[in-house]
């Protein structure tokens, strides 16, 4: 199998969630990995560009959301970026703790953490956040 | 095709809302809260959601049921959730919010529940 590189530049709206979604969709199903993963991964973008559209773009349509998708032999890989002045994921609260459990939001990297083997964040030095996700097949 | 369908009637004094679709940020996650603030405006405050035909949900939407939990709550009433897809109780298992919900499989108990 050969390494298949997709990148989208997508405006910072709502249903730029959904459009997302369908594209990754399509690439996942075409990268051959389990049906499984395969929701895990559209939990997880969803999640991440909900979050770069809302938490880093603040829905500004002069702002882009920009994600690459990366299917490798051992892999999927997808990385969201937004141009949002970035935020520390250590200190997000665990929705699962007693106190939070209510709570009507906090979920969405919770999830990515759980759906995805690997997450991490960075700034970039231009401006932005970058969340990378990585599903191992 | 709305991305969130819901039908309503009525089973006595329980307000049933059969959905089908996708609770997410957006459209479905709107038409669950505006479903259930015009129930309380109408005084309809035990209501049973069958999301049988719901597939899909995100955190959004999980925010949403919790959202419509307390809001009923607040307002002595009662909130029940029946038939949930695999998916979706892995969902509220892994959050902990199954130990917050009142999750039926069969209407006829979920019915009984109220009383």
């Amino acid at each position: 199998m050969t390494v298949e590189t997709t990148e989208l530049s997508l405006p910072s709206r709502i249903d730029t969630v959904a459009t997302a979604a369908a594209a990754v969709a399509e690439f996942v199903g075409r990268s051959g990995i389990s049906d499984d993963a395969a929701f895990g991964i559209d939990m997880a973008v969803r999640e991440a560009v909900t979050n770069a559209v809302l938490h880093g773009n603040r829905q500004d349509e002069e702002k882009t959301v920009d994600i690459i998708l990366k299917s490798s032999p051992d892999a999927v890989e997808i990385s969201v970026h937004d141009q949002g002045p970035g935020f520390n994921p250590e200190v997000v609260p665990d929705p699962t703790v007693q106190e939070n459990i209510l709570k009507t939001s906090g979920r969405g990297i919770f999830f990515m953490r759980n759906f995805m083997d690997e997450v991490d964040w960075s700034i970039r030095p231009g401006g932005g956040t970058t969340v990378r996700m990585l599903k191992r097949r | 095709m709305a991305e969130l369908n819901i039908n309503e009637r009525q089973a006595g004094d329980v307000t049933v809302l059969d959905m089908s679709g996708k609770i997410t940020i957006g459209e479905g996650s709107v038409a669950l809260r505006t479903a259930i603030r015009r129930l309380l405006e109408e005084g309809k405050k035990r209501i049973l959601l069958n999301l049988a035909g719901v597939g899909y949900i995100d955190s959004s939407g999980i925010g949403e049921l919790v959202s419509s939990y307390t809001a009923i709550n607040k307002e002595g009433g009662q909130l029940k959730l029946l038939n949930l897809t695999q998916k979706l109780q892995d969902l509220l298992t892994i959050t902990k919010l199954l130990t917050v919900f009142d999750v039926y499989e069969s209407e006829a108990e979920a019915l009984n529940s109220f009383k």
